[in-house]
């Protein structure tokens, strides 16, 4: 476990140099700790992969005190579980039309389109954190031979519900942002929904499918092209 | 009911608050006013809460109305203020009654100023917070930047104050359109060269036309990392991208939660304000500082912000 610098009332802890789903419980555990030990310094705090975020507020201590009570608290961590989330299937509609960088991850990997698909929906992913936006999953690992770097210039505007590839993460964008991932199709369920109890479908430790549905399903599941 | 109704609403006009804090993990954004000083003197102005609901408004070019009797404050960007077509002060308080027309014309100097009213905006809180963040459809009225037609609720005053408060001209910021960012070495600074770093820190950069609440893209020297992107992380207030193309990102209040570019330092909350405040065009350097030294800053910053008296006038 190391804990770096982020900014002027941030630490970061990096748990692994890698994400697993033991990492990921391990994180899960340490955000529950540290909301209780360290409450009255916390402003924030952002789990991901392999790390947490700390906000914390910088007239109530500085780093160094505020490291060692992350040490000690973060103490509590030796025996955790493996999380065993529950399976949420998602539909999916891969089609060209909308998945605007499918032909060049089929030709970067040598594959038709349909077999680039095929992959991506064969695998079951973990939610390892929530977060860029409201909803926003970030799903792994895809297999290695659809992986894709991030595009060098994002997009201006990515579509609500594209499903998205960025190294050997893959999401499903919530609402309409800015974003470099390389889109494979869309997905006809709302991410984020205020109105909707839970608010989000997917919570961190879940495990997620895709399942291929064609343009009039996904019209029919309240889609929108 | 007593309020203000919008007559105009110019170009970008948001409530903000303090900001949306305790839901990074549902991917929620922080929110809140990007210049944190000039928001806090208007609430002080009127005799508020620091975190009362006030306007933000970018650019310029409001009208709006009064319905009940209040006290109103408008700080940060230079923007003509008129009472009834009579020219009024910034960094002021003044009291306008029912039938007032308050009117803000352009920046001259700056991007976003804060009008603030006596008791705050009545607001309903989403999550806690009435910050206004359009890209997530959350705060404000209706998650959306405010348009004409729009009434906004207020707690009226019963009797108008006898003074005014005032802000002494000594003590008002004047924005630059060339800021130096001092900023904290973090994250995966480790992952640029010596050669890169020492680039970063003696260029020169202007800001580009993408720049807004979310974050401020930068044109200038390219900047190489070693490496193309990390396992996607948590990104704080002020962090600094440097995505594939060289160009940097500093990410401000409306910034995504997480990203996996690599990031090469942070920069201090009190020159993001400043930051915020340059439009297109605007040039900035960065300067590393210490841990240490921001939080010095910062102690000092907040407590010369405490003592600083307003003038009643």
């Amino acid at each position: 476990m190391k804990i770096h610098i982020a900014g002027e009332d941030a630490l970061i802890i990096y748990f692994a140099e890698q994400a697993s789903p033991h990492i990921a419980a391990k994180i899960q555990k340490a955000v529950t700790l540290l909301q209780k030990d360290c409450h009255d310094v916390l402003i924030d705090l952002v789990p991901s992969y392999a790390s947490l975020l700390i906000i914390f507020d910088l007239f109530k201590c500085d780093h160094h005190q505020l490291r060692n009570r992350i040490r000690v608290s973060l103490l509590g961590l030796n025996h955790v579980d493996k999380l065993e989330g529950k399976l949420i299937e998602l539909p999916a509609y891969y089609h060209e039309k909308v998945g605007l960088d499918l032909q060049r991850i089929a030709e970067k990997a040598q594959i038709s389109t349909a077999e680039v698909i095929d992959i991506h929906q064969s695998l079951e992913y973990h939610a390892y954190a929530i977060g860029f936006a409201p909803g926003f999953a970030y799903l792994g690992y895809v297999d290695q031979r659809i992986a894709m770097p991030r595009l060098k210039t994002p997009r201006m505007k990515v579509p609500k519900g594209a499903i998205a590839i960025a190294d050997r993460q893959t999401a499903v964008y919530p609402s309409v942002s800015p974003g470099g991932w390389n889109i494979i199709g869309l997905c006809p369920i709302d991410m984020f929904n205020v109105e909707n109890d839970p608010i989000m479908p997917v919570s961190v430790g879940d495990r997620i499918k895709f399942c291929p549905i064609n343009q009039q399903e996904f019209l029919r599941l309240g889609g929108q092209l | 009911m007593s309020g203000f109704l919008i007559q105009k609403a110019g170009v970008l006009a948001l409530l903000q608050d303090q900001g949306r804090f305790g839901y990074q993990q549902l991917g929620l954004t922080q929110g809140g006013a990007v210049d944190k000083m000039a928001f806090y003197w208007a609430n002080r102005l009127c005799q508020n809460k620091l975190s009362a609901t006030a306007i933000e408004l970018t650019v310029g070019g409001m009208s709006l109305l009064a319905q009940g009797k209040a006290t109103i404050a408008l700080t940060g960007a230079n923007m003509p203020l008129l009472i009834n077509g009579e020219k009024k002060s910034l960094w002021q308080s003044h009291t306008v009654v029912g039938g007032d027309v308050i009117e803000i014309g352009y920046a001259q100097q700056g991007l976003r100023s804060y009008l603030a009213v006596s008791n705050g905006f009545i607001v309903k809180p989403s999550f806690n917070s009435s910050a206004t963040v359009c890209r997530e459809g959350i705060g404000g009225l209706r998650g959306e930047k405010l348009t004409a037609g729009d009434f906004l609720p207020i707690h009226a005053l019963t009797t108008l104050p006898k003074y005014h408060l005032k802000l002494a001209l000594k003590h008002q910021p004047v924005y630059a359109q060339e800021v130096v960012l001092r900023t904290i070495p973090s994250y995966q600074q480790h992952h640029f060269s010596a050669y890169q770093q020492r680039l970063f820190y003696s260029s020169e950069f202007k800001v580009s036309e993408q720049c807004d609440r979310m974050g401020y893209r930068l044109a200038g020297k390219a900047i190489k990392a070693n490496i193309d992107g990390i396992l996607s992380e948590g990104i704080c207030h002020g962090a600094v991208q440097i995505p594939a193309d060289g160009q940097p990102i500093v990410l401000l209040n409306d910034r995504q939660t997480i990203g996996g570019y690599p990031k090469i330092g942070s920069v201090i909350s009190l020159d993001t304000a400043k930051l915020a405040q340059l439009g297109q065009g605007g040039k900035v350097r960065f300067e590393p500082i210490s841990m240490e030294a921001a939080h010095n800053i910062n102690h000092l910053a907040f407590s010369l912000f405490e003592r600083t008296q307003l003038n009643t006038c």
